[in-house]
């Protein structure tokens, strides 16, 4: 019967990682919904942003405050999954602190993950400071009315009590083990729980080490929990920043996608030789196109993992000129939209055994309006902003290449323009001959 | 007074035999707009004073696409550029200059995949490229000492990556370059772009170019610098909302050299 623990572990491992594992393969699933795009040229700069952007950071601190606080929660997130490691052997196999044969390695290390445990906690509180009290404007705007504030909530209260029972783990581990109590053999080393462990000095070993039992087993069931919160919230980035800057376009941000399929169109018009009304090759247009993007399957997969990865952090919006003057388009919508009707068209699959049956919305209108599409200077700035390179311009892009190309739906005077520059070779109504008048004004 | 102004075309170039040194792409508000017509003059002067030898193309000039392409309409800018493809490959033209970034943004990085390959150069690289071979001088002249800000057109700096060349030319003058709280990389967009030129904001409370301005003026220049017709004009609007004509004027960097060089 010794076993049970042990086989009750398992099986709450179990459910807590292939439960996790259901709901990546939805992801995955919903991202390849997406158009194709090729991003597997120059591997060796895409390792490279990965390594700077992802794993360095290096967009996240151009606001140094919230930067530095992240880069506590990020190390402590990384490192402290270590311990997870030795957390989860112990479980299996009954063990007390498995990896301590590591001698003053091992000191060293549960000795910097108690350092960063403390760390995260301050950034947390910081973090829940800044959205909750002091308001910065960027968490309190209207993309984040209802769910998305509270589950920016919900992490943050999560990640304070997970490092809360780390350290009261510890802290018992620690009392037992100089109480030369059976099993907790003298292991680590506890800079911050030792201050910790005086509390339970008067309270009998049984007690404390229900304590000790308690926090082990809320702690690693708090980390399953969490694990499977991220597919619900917004919290994806923790994973996804990696492939999305891996993924992420490289070209100057100004240069703007040639759309193929628009390509070969005006290349037939404007060859002589071409015969208007021969047949097309079979393998033309094999699937009829659609230009630009009405609702998520038209944008393509890496817009989609974007969305996906977009943790709602706003610095996009917060940096946006038609946002701050007002205008109702924000990139961070932008991207929240397009997840939310991701994860729509992806539950209609679902519950119609793999095929999409049409639902009568859309992107384009039921989600985002052509009033927010129509307020974008294309100027870049969110796409700048974005600490993990994501493009709400490129989706913005898109979804106006649908409104003119396909409902020409533009507003009147981008009409005028569109006119003059097809009537005179200009946005503005001049004759193409006076092109040259200045020299002589 | 006349000014005699040598502009060649590439037709007269072809005509007697040669290949210009660089192609001056004067663009749609270069061509037509007349605040913009005194930029691209001032550049002509500065090409003329180094003893460039350029050549326009003139009335064979067409829109490249870009607000076509930012509005939407996909189509229409591959047309505008294809035409232009084929005009400048007839011409074998190599080396392309221009004063306006959104020119210079799609012909040097939308054009290439439909054909057109060419070295394109803004005008605020040339000018720097020019001093830097010794080919022009200038001397501060009536900047020196002046408060000069500069703001960062979005299709040069963010979608380029191109900062320095125009600050410079700026120090060049002897100027005092002042930079305003959000500038290079972070710079405020002045409204324009993306084809907003065209058409009027959507409902808000501010306007984007009087926003921007604003983040000009708290820097008390003298004169706001630009490297875009169409950031010219919004900021210079913007200066006229607040009321400030008479004490800060907009200018671009290739008027700067030129008025230096008295030109």
């Amino acid at each position: 019967m010794s076993y049970l623990d042990n086989i009750l572990f398992f099986v709450i491992l179990s459910i807590g990682i292939g439960y996790f594992a259901i709901n990546v393969k939805k992801i995955l699933r919903n991202i390849k919904l997406g158009q194709d795009i090729n991003r597997s040229d120059n591997p060796s700069e895409r390792w490279k942003n990965m390594a700077m952007i992802a794993l360095g950071q290096s967009k996240m601190v151009k606001r140094p405050v919230a930067g530095i606080l992240h880069i506590f929660v990020y190390v402590g997130f990384v490192v402290i999954n270590i311990e997870v490691l030795e957390i989860v052997i112990d479980g299996l196999f009954g063990t007390h602190r498995v990896f301590a044969f590591l001698g003053v390695f091992y000191n060293v290390l549960i000795g910097s993950f108690e350092i960063l445990a403390l760390l995260v906690l301050v950034a947390v509180i910081a973090f829940l400071i800044r959205r909750n009290i002091i308001k910065l404007k960027r968490f309190i705007h209207s993309d984040l009315k209802g769910w998305p504030k509270s589950d920016a909530n919900y992490i943050l209260y999560f990640e304070i009590v997970l490092m809360s029972l780390f350290l009261i783990l510890n802290a018992s581990d620690l009392w037992l083990q100089t109480m030369n109590v059976h099993h907790y053999t003298h292991a680590g080393s506890f800079p911050i729980s030792q201050f910790l462990a005086p509390i339970f000095n008067g309270m009998n070993e049984s007690s404390v080490i229900l304590i000790e039992r308690a926090a082990w087993w809320l702690h690693i069931c708090g980390i399953l929990v969490f694990l499977n919160y991220l597919y619900f919230s917004k919290h994806l980035h923790i994973l996804l920043a990696f492939p999305n800057t891996y993924f992420a376009n490289l070209n100057p941000q100004g240069q703007f996608d040639n759309l193929e399929s628009v390509t070969k169109e005006v290349k037939l018009m404007m060859d002589p030789n071409a015969d208007p009304f021969a047949v097309p090759a079979p393998d033309d247009n094999a699937v009829p196109s659609k230009f630009g993007a009405q609702d998520v399957q038209d944008l393509n997969w890496v817009q989609l993992l974007n969305a996906y990865t977009c943790t709602e952090c706003g610095r996009c919006t917060s940096s946006c000129p038609a946002n701050q003057t007002g205008k109702k388009l924000s990139p961070r919508k932008i991207m929240m939209d397009t997840r939310d009707r991701l994860v729509e068209v992806g539950n209609n699959i679902d519950t119609n055994k793999g095929v999409f049956i049409p639902d009568g919305k859309f992107l384009l209108g039921d989600y985002i309006t052509p009033e927010e599409l129509w307020a974008c200077t294309s100027c870049n700035a969110c796409v700048e902003e974005c600490p993990v390179n994501i493009s709400p311009l490129s989706i913005i892009m898109d979804m106006r290449r649908y409104l003119v190309m396909e409902q020409s739906a533009a507003p009147q005077s981008l009409n005028a323009m569109m006119t003059n520059i097809e009537n005179n070779g200009a946005p503005w109504q001049y004759n193409q001959q006076d092109r040259l008048n200045w020299k002589n004004e | 007074m006349q000014e005699t102004l040598i502009v060649p075309t590439m037709a007269e170039m072809l005509a007697q035999g040669k290949q210009p040194e660089v192609l001056f792409w004067v663009g749609c508000s270069g061509s037509f707009d007349d605040r913009a017509k005194r930029i691209t003059k001032a550049f002509v002067r500065i090409l003329n004073r180094a003893n460039v030898e350029f050549a326009v193309l003139g009335t064979e000039e067409g829109c490249t696409g870009d607000p076509a392409k930012r509005a939407g309409n996909e189509f229409l800018f591959q047309m505008q550029a294809m035409m232009n493809i084929e005009v400048l490959n007839a011409y074998e033209a190599k080396k392309i200059v221009t004063a306006c970034p959104h020119c210079f943004n799609t012909i040097k990085n939308e054009y290439p995949e439909l054909g057109g390959k060419y070295e394109v150069v803004h005008h605020t690289e040339f000018l720097k490229s020019l001093l830097d071979d010794g080919r022009l001088t200038i001397e501060g002249g009536q900047f020196k000492g002046k408060r000069i800000t500069f703001h960062d057109p979005c299709y040069l700096g963010r979608a380029n990556k191109i900062y320095e060349a125009p600050r410079e030319l700026i120090q060049k003058l002897d100027a005092e370059l002042v930079e305003m709280k959000r500038s290079k990389a972070n710079g405020l967009c002045c409204g324009a772009g993306g084809a907003q030129m065209f058409k009027d904001a959507e409902p808000g409370n501010k306007e984007i170019n009087v926003e921007r301005t604003e983040d000009a003026l708290e820097t008390k220049p003298e004169i706001i610098a630009a490297g875009c017709p169409f950031c010219n004009t919004m900021l210079t609007d913007g200066v006229k909302n607040k009321e400030k004509e008479a004490d800060v004027k907009v200018m671009d960097i290739a008027e700067l050299i030129a008025n230096a060089q008295d030109l």
